[in-house]
């Protein structure tokens, strides 16, 4: 029995009423590489960031080879040996690697012989496992690959046992993502722990030799990789949570009013996200996306509504081409065509939460009448407007005036479903409706997108949340890497068929 | 100590927006006090010479308010800008481009109606007030170039354009200052002497005349256009969550240029008092300071405008009784007085939530024990 390097027990951390981290305990054997596995905001980097002293944990204990230990800062834990790869690099752009990588920890080797001895000593790390670095380089002209691996040497200089990379893979082509596993494998053979935070399965699959599965803040599963496979972590990462299903009677769909050609989008980092896109959706239907977060669903629903830039291919409402490469319709005209649009992080897009709840629900419309007259807001109407719907959405408490970031997540959806259903659009386009959201408005928000459907609204549905996919669509689209890997009426799927495309297996 | 959390929802409105202020400035007059004692003179007889000297005859009342006129201005120029989460450090500039403006419409205009040329004047004090502020305004809109950076530099631009016109081009060629000629007396706007005259009263000259109404109503137009228009509306969703503002369709872009002009036209407006009201020329540098004063009237009125008034008159109790301190009192110098504004800023402003928390949370305790009571 090899003893942890890493112990985790009952970590516990919370952000205001978010528990990001409930209970979690994990071992990590030395000379392993370990992967956590989660969907995003499954906690994973926050618990990683406990164990690199960017966060204290609110409880819990953490020993590093069966010592107890208390980690107050990222100092603190380089002292232990634990060094992290973070997904954006804290790099000095301006600085050579070698200057980048004694930055900070500088002692006496800013100058003469001690900088000639840690030059040397970098070669050597350099040489050992194959990192192929000029020392003397500028940051600016290095690749993302390289750059990162000034990182991972910059820890392993500083004395890193236990390396944590936080979603290496995110910015690197192919090629750097082989060139980086090698480099990964070599560290493992000479005893080195790598910890390897990530949301693809077949990194996993490739690489570690033990695997942990995060899901909403709790652990719910270690294996060895040898004996799970991608179909049965990707089930444990999306959860089997309580059925929700949803009365939803059969209706005749009507014609296809929002269809999508070749569609192709970048994110702002100019790495494309989505290829190559086709989809159709007709009125009277709600087409579910399918698959784990990061696999382009969000930088789709944002080309739809008129936020980013196609790439290449078009976008037609209504058989009008709206969007292509060249030109594209604000969201505010979308909006006007009988576009709408709930975003899916309701904190960054959907609201300002230092505006009122009335400045909200009237938000994006609130050039319209009677909401505003040439260009004066009707505060009378607006007030009257927001009771009514307030009640209407049941959404708590029932105060128009009160600050939106004083309600909670569940009340905040509700203030964007009820400002986006309100115009009755054709189109509506939403993006995890019920993240965060408790049981009772799920199943109320759920009622209001059958209902839309019912009233023939095309409805587009990305969700992480499987049950929510199989309870709302009448057919399912699943997304990986970008593509669309396969299309289901939704009768008798299982969400092992979905499991499996989503991982990109089948 | 810098652990006390307080649920902000639970304070009242009265508590962070007149108790917390109160409380700063209290402690900036404190410190102030010390430094007059240091300096060998008695606090409290430069208390007294404060109030006597702003307030005490109508003189000097009337010098306090035609500061408070100047600080409403750029209070409202700055807090205009902010509200867009711009940070409009080129009043200054934009101010003394305005007095271009004003000076330009009524020399060449002086033969329409006086009331039309009052009007154009002070759109032309606006119109390149906001002209000015418009390239910075660009230049960060579509450039990115830091609008605190640009407008830095564009009140130097518009010192040395200044400079350059008042020597060159439209200097009084029968003097040597570089000054204008003095607009038509017809069209100068009427003195607060005028006024009391009317009254019956007789006072001694002051500077101030019918632009403090001027000022007065652009308190009441900012108000009403950043909280009940949607412009207004559009602007602050783009100042406070950029990405939401696109989201809703709301331009950025076109958002930072409207804001910036209109906080640049509201700084132009500083030429209509000076130079409409007062002067009646454009002088080298009379700006003198009020562009970057306005930044601390704005941020101690919270940018809003039932804050900035008393802000601004606050600075112009300050301004006139300071002018009254340095007089009777010789070991305090007018660059005591540049101090004393300087401890308001950095209590009022750099060190805002100093001892707001404590405040807060004694507040909310009191109040809840009363409730629970």
């Amino acid at each position: 029995m090899v003893s942890p390097i890493l112990e985790l027990t009952d970590i516990n951390k919370s952000f205001g009423h978010v528990q990001a981290n409930k209970n979690i305990n994990l071992k990590i054997n030395k000379g392993t590489i370990h992967g956590i596995i989660g969907e995003n905001g499954a906690g994973k980097s926050t618990l990683m960031s406990i164990v690199f002293g960017l966060y204290q944990a609110n409880s819990g204990s953490i020993k590093i080879n069966g010592k107890e230990i208390n980690l107050r800062s990222p100092r603190d834990s380089i002292i232990n040996g634990i060094g992290m790869v973070h997904q954006h690099f804290m790099l000095v752009e301006n600085f050579t690697v070698l200057e980048n990588i004694i930055l900070g920890f500088e002692g006496e080797t800013v100058f003469g012989e001690k900088l000639q001895k840690a030059k040397e000593d970098l070669e050597k790390l350099c040489q050992t496992y194959n990192f192929n670095i000029d020392l003397d380089a500028t940051i600016s002209d290095l690749s993302v690959g390289f750059r990162q691996r000034v990182e991972i040497l910059k820890s392993l200089y500083r004395g890193a046992e236990i390396l944590i990379l936080d979603e290496p893979t995110g910015v690197l082509t192919p090629q750097e993502v082989d060139e980086l596993f090698k480099i990964l494998r070599s560290l493992k053979d000479e005893g080195k722990t790598i910890v390897l935070i990530t949301h693809k399965l077949i990194e996993i699959m490739d690489l570690t030799s033990e695997v942990s599965v995060m899901r909403q803040g709790e652990m719910v599963g270690h294996t060895k990789t040898e004996d799970t496979s991608k179909e049965q972590l990707a089930e444990m990462m999306v959860g089997r949570s309580v059925l929700l299903r949803v009365d939803k009677k059969d209706i005749k769909k009507g014609k296809t009013i929002f269809k999508v050609n070749n569609l192709s989008v970048k994110d702002d980092l100019d790495v494309t996200r989505v290829k190559d896109v086709n989809l159709e959706i007709c009125s009277g239907e709600i087409l579910g996306i399918a698959g784990v977060t990061g696999n382009g669903q969000t930088e789709l629903l944002e080309a739809l509504s008129g936020i980013r830039k196609v790439e290449s291919g078009s976008i037609e409402l209504f058989g009008e081409k709206i969007s292509d490469q060249n030109n594209f319709l604000n969201p505010r005209m979308l909006k006007e065509k009988g576009l709408a649009h709930v975003p899916e992080d309701r904190q960054r897009m959907g609201l300002i939460s230092d505006f009122k709840a009335h400045e909200n629900l009237i938000f994006g419309y609130h050039d319209q009448e009677p909401y505003s007259k040439s260009a004066i807001l009707n505060n009378k109407e607006i007030t009257e407007y927001s009771n009514k719907v307030m009640q209407e959405y049941d959404v708590r408490p029932n105060s128009p005036n009160l600050i939106t970031s004083n309600f909670s997540g569940g009340n905040q959806q509700k203030i964007i479903l009820s400002r986006e259903l309100n115009e009755n659009p054709k189109v509506l386009l939403v993006g995890q409706p019920t993240r965060g959201v408790d049981i009772g408005a799920i199943e109320f928000i759920h009622q209001r997108l059958i209902d839309m459907r019912d009233k023939g609204a095309a409805i587009l549905l990305a969700s992480v949340e499987l049950d929510e996919i199989l309870s709302l669509s009448d057919r399912i689209i699943v997304m990986f890497d970008g593509k669309i890997v396969g299309e289901k009426e939704n009768k008798n799927v299982t969400d092992r068929e979905l499991g499996l495309l989503m991982a990109g297996v089948a | 100590m810098s652990n006390i959390v307080v649920d902000k929802s639970k304070v009242p409105w009265w508590v962070s927006n007149v108790i917390v202020p109160l409380v700063n400035l209290t402690l900036a007059l404190l410190v102030s006090g010390l430094f007059v004692f240091i300096a060998g003179e008695n606090p409290i007889e430069a208390v007294k010479l404060i109030i006597y000297g702003s307030f005490g005859y109508i003189q000097g009342f009337a010098y306090t308010l035609y500061y408070t006129t100047n600080f409403i201005f750029t209070g409202l120029a700055f807090a205009v800008a902010f509200h867009c989460r711009l940070f409009n450090i080129g009043g200054e500039g934009q101010a003394y481009i305005g007095g271009l403006g004003v000076f330009l419409v009524a020399i060449n205009l002086s033969f329409l109606p006086v009331p039309i040329v009052w009007l154009l004047a002070i759109f032309g004090a606006f119109l390149f007030g906001a002209a000015w502020a418009y390239i910075p305004a660009y230049l960060q809109s579509k450039r990115g170039s830091h609008v605190v950076i640009t407008t830095i530099m564009f009140n130097f631009i518009a010192s040395s354009l200044m400079i350059f016109l008042l020597v060159d081009v439209i200097r009084d060629t029968n003097q040597m200052a570089p000054h204008t000629v003095k607009l038509p007396e017809e069209i100068w706007l009427p003195s607060f002497e005028a006024f009391s005259g009317f009254l019956g009263m007789k006072i001694r000259y002051s500077p101030l005349n019918l632009t403090f109404l001027l000022a007065i109503a652009s308190l009441f137009f900012v108000w009403f256009l950043v909280w009940k228009t949607k412009w207004g509306y559009e602007m602050r969703a783009v100042g406070h969550n950029t990405q939401a503002a696109i989201y809703a369709g709301i331009s950025p872009h076109k958002n930072i240029i409207i804001a910036m002009c209109i906080s640049g036209g509201l700084a132009g407006l500083l030429g209509v008092n000076e130079i409409l009201g007062v002067s009646h020329k454009i002088q080298a540098g009379f700006p003198a300071g009020y562009g970057f004063t306005g930044i601390a009237v704005a941020l101690m009125g919270r940018n809003h405008p039932i804050g900035i008034l008393p802000a601004a008159f606050l600075f112009g109790i300050l301004y006139q009784g300071g002018s009254e301190v340095t007089f009777e009192m010789p070991n305090i110098t007018r660059y005591m007085f540049v101090a004393v504004q300087g401890l308001i800023i950095l209590f009022s402003g750099a060190l805002e939530n100093l001892f707001r928390p404590q405040i807060e949370s004694f507040f909310v305790r009191r109040l809840n024990r009363e409730v629970n009571a």
